[in-house]
């Protein structure tokens, strides 16, 4: 870790006298370029003696990179100036913008790759000869890969991209590192390569959310320390007192995602030149830890993370503060307090102990309080800029995401309560609502931010067409609708017809006949996760002619909200 | 394993409640002391002035 950090120090003493300052190479540039070439080294090594071919494709892969970024750093130091970025211009924060935009950009491209498989397999479970009877496209490795893509991959690079863009504009600082930044926005991808390339070759550990195995989890780990350095650096170089409430949210995201990453990847590998670990967790405690990790990926990955996204975008977006910072305060830590507790309702009627199950059910319900707190909060400061939603779609877009997020937030409790839960759970109710919480709340806020953030940093007056932006917005509303009422009723349905018996006590349905019930609203949700994609491709059209527009052009376009 | 089991219970049962109990109500008056008011005023602003 000590390479990573050292990267961190601009060095005073690069500025040399007037006119010729001495380049030379930092510890970070030589040592990084060391490290990824016996890295690149260790991996050829382990590719020769791979005990799997997709084993093997991994090893080269990590090879090439490692080789490539090798390149990478030298090139770069080659076409660099020999003096440092400075940190001010003119008593104006330096920031590095960089990263941030890369990781937007693959934002956009994750979410449109993840968006389609998940219609693929929408389409799969409606249609099951679409999985070609080929391991590779089966439902089963392409199920994990969507779930990744949308979460870590999409999610992920938002959450990246937008929490080194407001831990600088927050702090007034520029993002600590040179390298380390990059590294954080280039070997996170390459983590989700990793992963996303190993489910469709048969890698997996088998869990929810946590499927990569030991090798991308140690990758994985050094990325997010180096993270942590990065975002908590800056926090410590900050010109302004206080912390924005923002930052907090980030910062627990980030701390608690590498608690819950190591304690459920606790694995000991067959060899290093197997793909293969055991989890050193045993029976249910194992089942237990899973959830555990599970559940506070939702809370600390999609709502903590997202929250923070709230606490900026939206206030700086209605040009507004934020309703209440008091109650933002109060949200953040019982938002933290209770969430770390609610896992065990992943495992109702289960071999789990009854009392950590109750345990669960009741901490998901005390969640209301806090869920229901951040929701009015982000809604009410839009009180007195109410009209905007009619001019801004942009603004929209996240105000229902926080509406989303109030509506999640209130059916999880509820189908925590065991008597729900016995109707509920293994049926697709279960996925209806994690699609209320993924597609309304975590992609809307997502969208939203993107939406502010791209002319921000790409130095454009407004978007492309806020009109896209209006047709995105109803496109996937309605994709959504079609998605979460089609999964409600079929979930019910499933739930009612599995607990059905005859008059002799036998149960009513076959497995299968309930199986043939679901197909028409299989399909209903299939095509409002096409909406959904369509929504999305008009998005990344919009982004991508905003960006290359030429400034003039933007300036002639009138524009429907505030200038920033 | 089971004393063991049992002490680790209660104690987490009475203190540890109350260690989490205390700890919010001092992130309760740390949220809510007036004297803070104008702190938070500018706060709330922070990513609304520009730079």
């Amino acid at each position: 870790m000590q390479t990573e950090l050292s990267l961190g120090q601009p060095d005073p003493a690069a500025k040399g006298p007037a006119g010729g300052p001495q380049k030379s190479m930092t510890y970070g540039e030589g040592g990084l370029a060391f490290l990824f070439a016996m890295l690149a080294l260790g991996a050829l090594v382990v590719a020769s003696g791979a005990e799997s071919q997709a084993y093997a494709f991994h090893a080269y892969l990590s090879a090439l990179a490692s080789i490539v970024c090798v390149f990478a750093i030298l090139n770069r130091y080659v076409d660099r100036p020999a003096a440092r970025p400075a940190l001010e211009i003119d008593g104006k924060p330096n920031y590095n913008f960089g990263p941030v935009k890369f990781a937007t950009i693959a934002a956009m491209v994750w979410g449109i790759a993840g968006f389609l498989v998940g219609v693929i397999i929408a389409f799969q479970l409606a249609f099951p000869v679409l999985n070609l009877d080929l391991p590779w496209t089966a439902f089963g490795r392409l199920r994990p890969l969507h779930t990744s893509a949308v979460i870590f991959a999409f999610g992920g690079n938002v959450l990246i991209a937008t929490s080194f863009y407001v831990v600088q504009r927050t702090c007034r600082a520029r993002l600590v590192g040179d390298l380390a930044p990059w590294f954080v926005v280039l070997g996170y991808n390459f983590f989700i390569v990793i992963a996303g390339t190993g489910y469709l070759l048969g890698i997996t550990q088998g869990k929810e959310y946590a499927e990569p195995e030991w090798y991308a989890d140690l990758w994985l780990t050094i990325v997010w320390v180096t993270y942590f350095c990065v975002f908590i650096g800056t926090i410590w170089r900050r010109k302004e007192p206080h912390i924005y409430v923002a930052n907090w949210f980030y910062l627990a995201f980030i701390v608690t995602i590498a608690v819950l990453h190591l304690g459920n990847n606790a694995t000991v590998p067959v060899s290093v030149f197997s793909p293969k670990s055991y989890i050193v967790w045993s029976g249910v405690q194992d089942a237990m830890v899973q959830w555990w990790y599970g559940h506070n990926a939702v809370g600390f990955f999609l709502t903590a993370g997202f929250l923070a996204i709230m606490y900026y975008f939206i206030p700086k977006r209605a040009d507004r503060p934020v309703y209440s910072y008091r109650l933002s305060i109060i949200h953040f830590w019982a938002l933290i307090f209770l969430y770390i507790w609610a896992g065990p309702h992943h495992l109702h009627y289960t071999a789990l102990p009854d009392w950590a199950q109750t345990l669960g059910m009741t901490f998901s319900i005390m969640l209301w309080m806090p869920s229901w707190g951040g929701m009015i909060n982000g809604l009410m400061t839009l009180s007195g800029a109410w009209d905007k939603l009619r001019t801004d779609p942009v603004l929209r877009l996240m105000v229902v995401s926080v509406a989303f997020y109030g509506m999640s937030t209130f059916e999880g409790p509820l189908m925590s309560v065991k008597s729900v839960n016995s109707l509920s759970h293994y049926t697709d109710w279960t996925i209806g609502h994690v699609h209320s919480g993924a597609l309304g709340w975590v992609a809307y806020i997502s969208f939203g931010a993107i939406y502010c953030l791209v002319p921000w940093l790409w130095n454009k007056r407004e978007l492309y067409s806020l009109k896209l932006v209006n047709w995105h917005f109803w496109i996937s509303t309605i994709g959504i609708v079609f998605y979460i009422s089609a999964m409600w009723v079929a979930g019910i349905l499933q739930g009612l017809m599995w607990r059905a018996y005859t008059s002799l006590g036998f149960l009513e349905y076959s497995f299968i006949e309930t199986v043939e019930a679901m197909h028409p609203f299989y399909v209903i949700r299939a095509l409002g996760g096409v909406l959904f994609l369509v929504g999305a491709l008009l998005m990344a059209f919009n982004i991508y002619m905003t960006i290359r527009e030429p400034e003039a052009a933007s300036a002639a376009t009138p524009s429907l909200v505030p200038a920033e | 394993m089971n004393e063991t089991y049992r002490a680790f219970a209660e104690f987490a049962q009475t203190w540890g409640l109350l260690y989490f109990v205390g700890i919010f109500l001092c992130v309760l008056a740390y949220a809510l002391s007036p004297k803070r008011r104008g702190e938070f005023d500018a706060a709330a602003r922070m990513p609304l002035s520009d730079d």
